[in-house]
């Protein structure tokens, strides 16, 4: 890069020389720096930015470090023209090959300004040449090639292996507090969050009026935790619907969450020994179409006035509206979010919400069984060290020490 | 069997689900990535599966003339002429201006923009009842609201410069803290109910 810049120091000099010569000669009574400035913007202003483009210099190309072996990064010095005339460069592309004699093919480019590029197109081992070629607005100069370079498999990313350790740490507490439990033959504690009675009382209220219990699990799929949690707690919902004899009525927004729902509602139902009573058709699917899928289940609310709410899962902009229609229609209402958004919109307008864990800890904790109630005071053994890590890494940090946040970012 | 099957195949998968958090290497990478193949390919039989229940559901209503079967016509209808439309000219049907897409703008984009619109007045609604001060809590929670309302609308500079500030501050601190106390319990949540459904404890969907 050096040399670039020296060539065109030297180019720009012999260009300013007449120049200078002219305009300094008239100039003995103005001030000398005056005299260079107009000189210099002269000089720029004849500058064609094509005629002087230095390469980029000092192409380097290192392995991406914790990926799967398909990217090199590839960086360089900004071209010198850049950096003594800014705008002269437009953009760099990065140029590739499998020898250095063979022909480069652009697989990237990147704004002026840039110095590095990660090339995600590579194959495990094999040699990659690089150039990086300078694009001016009517010229474009390119590096020398640079490599081989070689893109390498990693088995572990090392970015994330304070992720490692805390997983592995709440797991390892989850699981003792689990064999405490199975230990204690049914005297684990867990105090017992109001929502849970609300439950029972929201289903017998539906009863006694001879309305429907209405479940919405959600705007997402069964590969969303959010889901997954929200069919334990149907799980627990139905044995209660099943023991009054009240109609669940669950539409769905997926048509797995629906096969899901069916399966789970029926086990229920068998295992409170109410077979009889399960309705497959109670469990249907509306549609995929979020707005429209809040139509259907608002028009359901209207027409049927379900006596009891249940929305429980992943909720996004339709919460507010089916829990405002919920309202309206005077049933009780019981959300639970992990969508840290909605959770106002639910806390507002309904009269119980799980927020948060709450909806992971409901299914457990509604069970009864002192196993599952276990594994929640695992987690909570593991925030408290969370607690005292954060609260050590806040006082260290005002002391000035950085070696908790460190330890704690990833990559 | 039928349950020890389910099991292990939980246990194994939620393992290597696991697994593709720490190991960016290949052979994991790309055995992950035809899972997700394999659950695409299920959501789109899903997909019919669905079709096939609602048409189903929605015909038993109209054959036995339950109480609003005259939406089931509706509803059927709609879902055949969108089906026709789409499948009428193919690949083509996704052109500018071709039925399903003339439909889709006119009619669909329409319906969904006044169902998101409902918002607004739902907002209104459930404001007015949350900024009632009934007690510390709530009037702490109405000046927060009126301070933060005050620093992102105009009128609000108007009346003093520093409102987007405070606006900012309550914004950096107080409701950045008390949202990342709710994601880590909801971190830690996940894991607990992740482990378990991998080591078989919750199991509320089989006998």
């Amino acid at each position: 890069m050096m040399l670039g810049a020296w060539t065109l120091m030297a180019s720009l000099l012999l260009c300013a020389l007449p120049v200078l010569a002219q305009d300094m000669a008239p100039a003995e009574d103005a001030a000398p720096q005056d005299s260079l400035d107009r000189a210099l913007t002269q000089l720029l202003n004849q500058i064609v930015p094509g005629e002087i483009l230095s390469a980029p210099e000092k192409v380097s190309l290192e392995d991406t470090p914790s990926d799967a072996g398909t990217s090199i990064d590839v960086a360089w010095h900004i071209s010198a023209s850049e950096s003594i005339i800014p705008g002269s460069v437009v953009k760099y592309h990065v140029m590739r090959a499998e020898s250095p004699d063979s022909e480069f093919v652009r697989v990237g480019t990147v704004p002026a300004g840039t110095a590095s590029y990660s090339d995600d197109g590579t194959e495990p081992g094999k040699p990659y040449w690089y150039k990086v070629k300078a694009v001016g607005v009517d010229s474009e100069t390119a590096s020398e090639a640079c490599g081989p370079g070689y893109s390498r498999m990693q088995w572990f990313d090392r970015n994330r292996w304070n992720v490692l350790v805390f997983t592995l740490l709440t797991c390892f507490l989850v699981i003792i507090f689990i064999e405490i439990a199975k230990r204690s033959k049914g005297e684990t504690f867990l105090r017992r969050l109001p929502v849970f009675d609300a439950i029972d009382e929201a289903i017998g209220r539906a009863t006694e009026m001879g309305k429907d219990v209405l479940y919405i699990m959600g705007g997402l799929d069964v590969d969303d935790p959010q889901t997954v949690a929200s069919m334990n707690i149907l799980a627990r919902v139905a044995e209660r619907t099943a023991s009054y004899g009240t109609k669940l009525n669950i539409p769905c927004i997926w048509p797995m969450a629906m096969s899901m729902a069916r399966e789970t509602v029926k086990e229920s139902y068998l295992r409170m020994g109410r077979p009889d009573e399960y309705n497959e058709d109670d469990i249907y699917y509306l549609t995929t179409d979020q707005f429209g899928y809040v139509a259907g289940v608002d028009g359901i609310m209207m027409r049927d006035r379900p006596a009891a709410n249940f929305y429980l899962g992943a909720f996004y902009a339709e919460s507010l509206v089916f829990a405002e229609t919920g309202y309206a229609t005077g049933a009780i209402q019981i959300a639970g979010t992990a969508e840290i958004d909605q959770l106002p919109f639910f806390v507002v307008a309904c009269d119980y919400t799980l927020i948060g864990e709450e909806l992971y800890a409901a299914g457990a904790s509604l069970s009864g069984d002192p196993i599952q109630m276990g594994s929640i005071r695992g987690q909570d053994a593991a925030k408290a060290i969370f607690f005292v890590l954060i609260v050590v890494g806040v006082i260290l940090k005002l002391a000035g020490i950085d070696a908790i946040e460190e330890w704690l970012s990833i990559g | 069997m039928r349950l020890q099957i389910p099991l292990a195949i939980i246990l194994i998968m939620g393992l290597f689900t696991i697994v593709t958090s720490f190991v960016p290497a290949k052979p994991i990478a790309d055995l992950n990535q035809t899972f997700r193949n394999w659950y695409i390919g299920i959501i789109t039989f899903f997909i019919f599966l669905g079709t096939f229940n609602l048409v189903r559901v929605n015909g038993e209503r109209i054959k036995t003339k339950a109480r609003d079967w005259q939406y089931s016509i509706i509803l059927i209808a709609a879902l055949g002429v969108m089906l026709f439309a789409g499948f009428f000219k193919g690949r083509a049907s996704l052109d500018e201006g071709s039925p399903f897409m003339y439909l889709y703008f006119n009619v669909q984009f329409p319906l969904e923009a006044t169902m998101y619109s409902l918002l607004a007045f739902f907002v209104t609604s459930a404001s007015f009842r949350a900024f009632r001060a009934r007690n510390t809590q709530a009037l702490v929670l109405l000046l927060a609201a009126v301070l933060i309302m005050l620093g992102r609308v105009p009128v609000g500079t108007s009346i003093w410069k520093g409102f987007p500030d405070v606006t900012e501050w309550i914004m950096s601190y107080p409701n950045a803290a008390a949202k990342r106390g709710i994601r880590l319990g909801i971190d830690l949540g996940l894991i607990s109910m992740a482990l378990r459904m991998i080591l078989g404890i919750e199991r509320s969907y089989m006998q």
